[in-house]
């Protein structure tokens, strides 16, 4: 039952704001509270509003460590992410798509806009804002139209064509809503903000693995955010300068920001020289390509440990 | 009036052979019909597997799944706004000229109104073969949301569906009942009683007239409105995007123009074939052909019109992604087919109608021809070149192939819109017997008035006059 699982998603959200760390809600200014959230109500009830602020200047696609995106990477281990899907992913901008930059790298969650194109237009409301502000996906109760993924400005929803491939104790799980595990065929998938991580005290995937510590994840009601080696005021991070959203001409209202930057700070430490070997290469030398899915291959795997004790009956029988 | 002369010249035998000649199909049919039901069964069967094989395997099977989710929308949303394009034949057509009075309407309404309810069958079934859950579609009822043009859709289309056949079927009425006595001998039983429900007793009395004449009066008003906006919201569908290309407020009457236009092909195309098959030509004369004819050019401007506003006014300013995708469509993979539009499809009609020596049947027929594969292209320019469009800064668009899968649905859905014409040929009469008797009498009245009247129809002097 849908209506019970967003019960839930509310329930969970009270109690992780419950469980506050800072006392004191630092604000971030001119964020606009949206209708689902209750603001009105007493502190004890605060809800979440998860944001992530994207530190470019740490940023160099780790192209710098000779390995593919970290955060995509990591995010495909702990998601199950289907074969194929990024859903966070980094992009090369050549010219700068944000103002006023040269060069860089910009990795790309969901957006999880406050004014969702996606949202407003799921014929079923299979997609739907958590009480926090993120925008997730009930694969129980999508069509598949896949509206949505055509109304998604930024390529952000990924669409499970065939049968998805997962380790089959992924595939044997109760479907759960805040995980999207296990994907179903015929539906629409995309990054969460790792909400369940958060309602239980944790990280998103992705922050916990960027090894330069570009994606802060923050609460707007705490106004404190954190990249999992130090915290940071909400506050201090919008004022670096000329932090934006991507895209913020479209209205959409994303709760990913943006500090501009080209992987500069992450250059300094160690990896300078390949990373600007990268810059000659398309793509920013991003390796994208070594990303990858195991999940054909432990399933495979699994097989054929499977098929082992059933051979050596087998050939015991035989004897 | 010419051709009125050349119509009642052999004078008595008038009516009944209107009634022969309509009727025809019903009562007789050739081994070549048979041949015809079995290719196009052949072809529907052809697209039913491909569906099952697609039931099984997902829609993996498409030339979607390889395009890295990028283009997500392709053959199957094409032709879903083409079919809904065409369903705009029928009862738009027919119920302008039923409103101006047009007289030479009367033998094609039934073919325009039928090729209405047939699109609109085919063309529902496409969102459905495209969806990645069909299994979950009463979703769309159970939990609908009025927020997502989706909903709009299903409800403008669904109004539509209902609206067409109340529209088919009141003016089948006095010629169902003249099916029920006509081919009383002849008929099964169960055929005799199919007729017999669903003429509702009609006997030609002044009452049934008038009743008739005050439901069609009101339908022909609702199912311009409901026409409209079902090609409106069809459009909305695109629309309501920030897509480059889709992000327009044009595309609701742009949709809804190219609907009409496309619908006129159709009628065209489907006039030219039933009219040889059936032995028409005394009724659909090159005069109907040329009419049209006329409607078509005179669309295709407005079309043409709808491209310069909406090109010129995307080009001037170049925003965005906006170079990316007038690239593609005029110089760029989608070049042929936008230029094939342009100048086939929209040039052409304009031009071959301002010609007395192409103002001919053949000529008129093979434009429409022209004018259908232009519009199918021109829809799929539509879906599948702003998909390709990229949204966020990777280097290379994604490249779109249908697989046999999508093209052997695509070819059975299209025989199957052929399939239900032929069977609807063989059930009901192709004619609107009454319109075109009661138009011919119209047409004798005023001099059937000034001369003192003989009962039963006017002598060729009588229309003349002394």
């Amino acid at each position: 039952m849908p209506i019970s699982r967003r019960d839930l998603l509310k329930g969970a959200g009270a109690a992780a704001a419950t469980l506050s760390l800072l006392p004191d809600p630092a604000l971030a200014h001119g964020e606009e509270m949206e209708g689902d959230t209750h603001g009105a109500e007493s502190e004890s009830q605060r809800v979440r509003r998860w944001v992530m602020v994207i530190d470019l200047r740490a940023c160099d696609g780790c192209v710098g460590l000779g390995v593919p995106p970290q955060c995509t990477q990591g995010c495909n281990w702990a998601r199950f992410v289907p074969e194929g899907q990024q859903w966070i992913e980094v992009y090369a901008l050549e010219q700068g798509h944000l103002e006023g930059i040269g060069s860089h790298f910009m990795p790309a969650p969901c957006m999880q806009c406050q004014n969702a194109p996606c949202v407003n237009v799921c014929p079923v409301g299979a997609t739907f804002h958590a009480p926090e502000g993120t925008v997730l996906i009930d694969q129980e109760r999508c069509i598949g139209c896949r509206l949505c993924m055509a109304a998604c400005p930024y390529d952000r929803r990924f669409f499970n064509w065939g049968e998805p491939v997962q380790p089959p104790q992924v595939r044997s799980a109760p479907y759960d809503v805040l995980t999207q595990v296990p994907a179903i065929e015929g539906t629409v998938m995309k990054c969460d903000f790792c909400t369940d991580r958060m309602s239980a005290g944790g990280l998103p995937t992705c922050v916990e693995m960027c090894p330069r510590g570009a994606i802060y994840v923050g609460d707007l009601e705490e106004g404190i955010a954190t990249n999992g080696r130090r915290m940071a005021s909400m506050e201090s991070l919008m004022s670096e300068n000329g932090v934006g959203r991507y895209k913020e001409e479209l209205g959409t209202e994303p709760r990913v920001y943006y500090i501009p930057g080209h992987g500069q700070d992450a250059a300094t430490d160690g990896g300078a020289s390949e990373a600007f070997a990268g810059w000659e290469s398309p793509g920013g030398g991003l390796m994208k390509d070594r990303l990858e899915w195991p999940w054909r291959r432990i399933t495979d795997e699994l097989a054929k440990l499977e098929a082992i004790p059933a051979a050596s009956e087998a050939a015991m029988g035989d004897g | 009036m010419v051709d009125v002369l050349q119509r009642s010249t052999p004078a008595e035998p008038s009516a009944d052979l209107l009634e022969e000649t309509a009727l025809a199909p019903l009562r007789r049919t050739g081994p070549g019909y048979y041949l015809l039901i079995l290719v196009l069964l052949g072809l529907v069967g052809l697209g039913a597997y491909a569906y099952s094989i697609q039931l099984r395997r997902g829609l993996a099977v498409t030339g979607m799944a390889a395009t890295a989710d990028k283009v997500m929308w392709g053959l199957y949303i094409t032709n879903f706004v083409f079919f809904i394009g065409i369903s705009h034949a029928g009862t738009l057509i027919s119920a302008m000229l039923r409103i101006s009075k047009a007289g030479w309407r009367t033998p094609i309404t039934r073919m325009a109104e039928f090729i209405t309810v047939v699109a609109l069958l085919v063309g529902a079934l496409f969102p459905i073969f495209d969806l990645g859950r069909p299994d979950r579609m009463l979703n769309v009822i159970e939990y609908g949301r009025w927020p997502s043009p989706i909903l709009w859709d299903f409800f403008a289309i669904s109004t539509y569906l209902v609206g067409s056949v109340l529209y088919l079927y009141l003016p089948l009425i006095p010629d169902l009942a003249t099916c029920r006595d006509r081919l009383a001998g002849s008929l099964s039983r169960r055929k005799a009683w199919f007729y017999r429900t669903l003429s509702l007793g009609w006997t030609g009395s002044s009452e049934q007239k008038r009743n008739l004449a005050a439901a069609l009066g009101v339908m022909m008003i609702v199912i311009i409105f409901v026409a409209v906006s079902v090609h409106t919201v069809v459009s909305w569908i695109f629309a309501m995007t920030l897509r480059t290309g889709w992000n327009t407020a044009v595309f609701g009457i742009y949709f809804v123009a190219g609907a009409i236009f496309s619908g006129i092909a159709t009628l065209i195309i489907v006039m030219a074939v039933l009219r040889r098959a059936y032995h028409l030509e005394r009724y659909i004369t090159v005069r109907q052909f040329v009419n049209l004819g006329y409607l078509l050019a005179a669309l295709a401007m407005i079309m043409l019109y709808f491209n310069v506003s909406e090109l010129v006014t995307a080009g001037y300013k170049l925003e965005g992604s906006a170079p990316i995708y007038l690239g593609q469509i005029f110089t760029g993979s989608f070049a042929p087919m936008y230029w094939f539009y342009i100048f086939a499809g929209l040039l052409l009609p304009g031009l071959v109608m301002l010609f007395r020596r192409t103002r001919t049947i053949m000529v008129v027929v093979i434009t429409a021809i022209l004018v259908d594969v232009s519009m199918w292209l021109e829809r799929f320019i539509i879906v599948v070149a702003s998909l390709r469009v990229p949204q966020m800064p990777y280097p290379d668009p994604a490249r779109y192939f249908p697989t046999w899968i999508e093209l052997a649905i695509s070819g059975g859905s299209l025989a199957l819109f052929a399939l239900l014409i032929a069977i609807f040929v063989k059930v009901f009469p192709v004619l609107s017997i009454w319109e075109i008797r009661e138009h011919e009498e119209t047409l004798l009245a005023p001099t059937a008035l000034s001369v003192p009247a003989p009962i039963g129809r006017p002598s060729v002097a009588d229309v003349i006059g002394p």
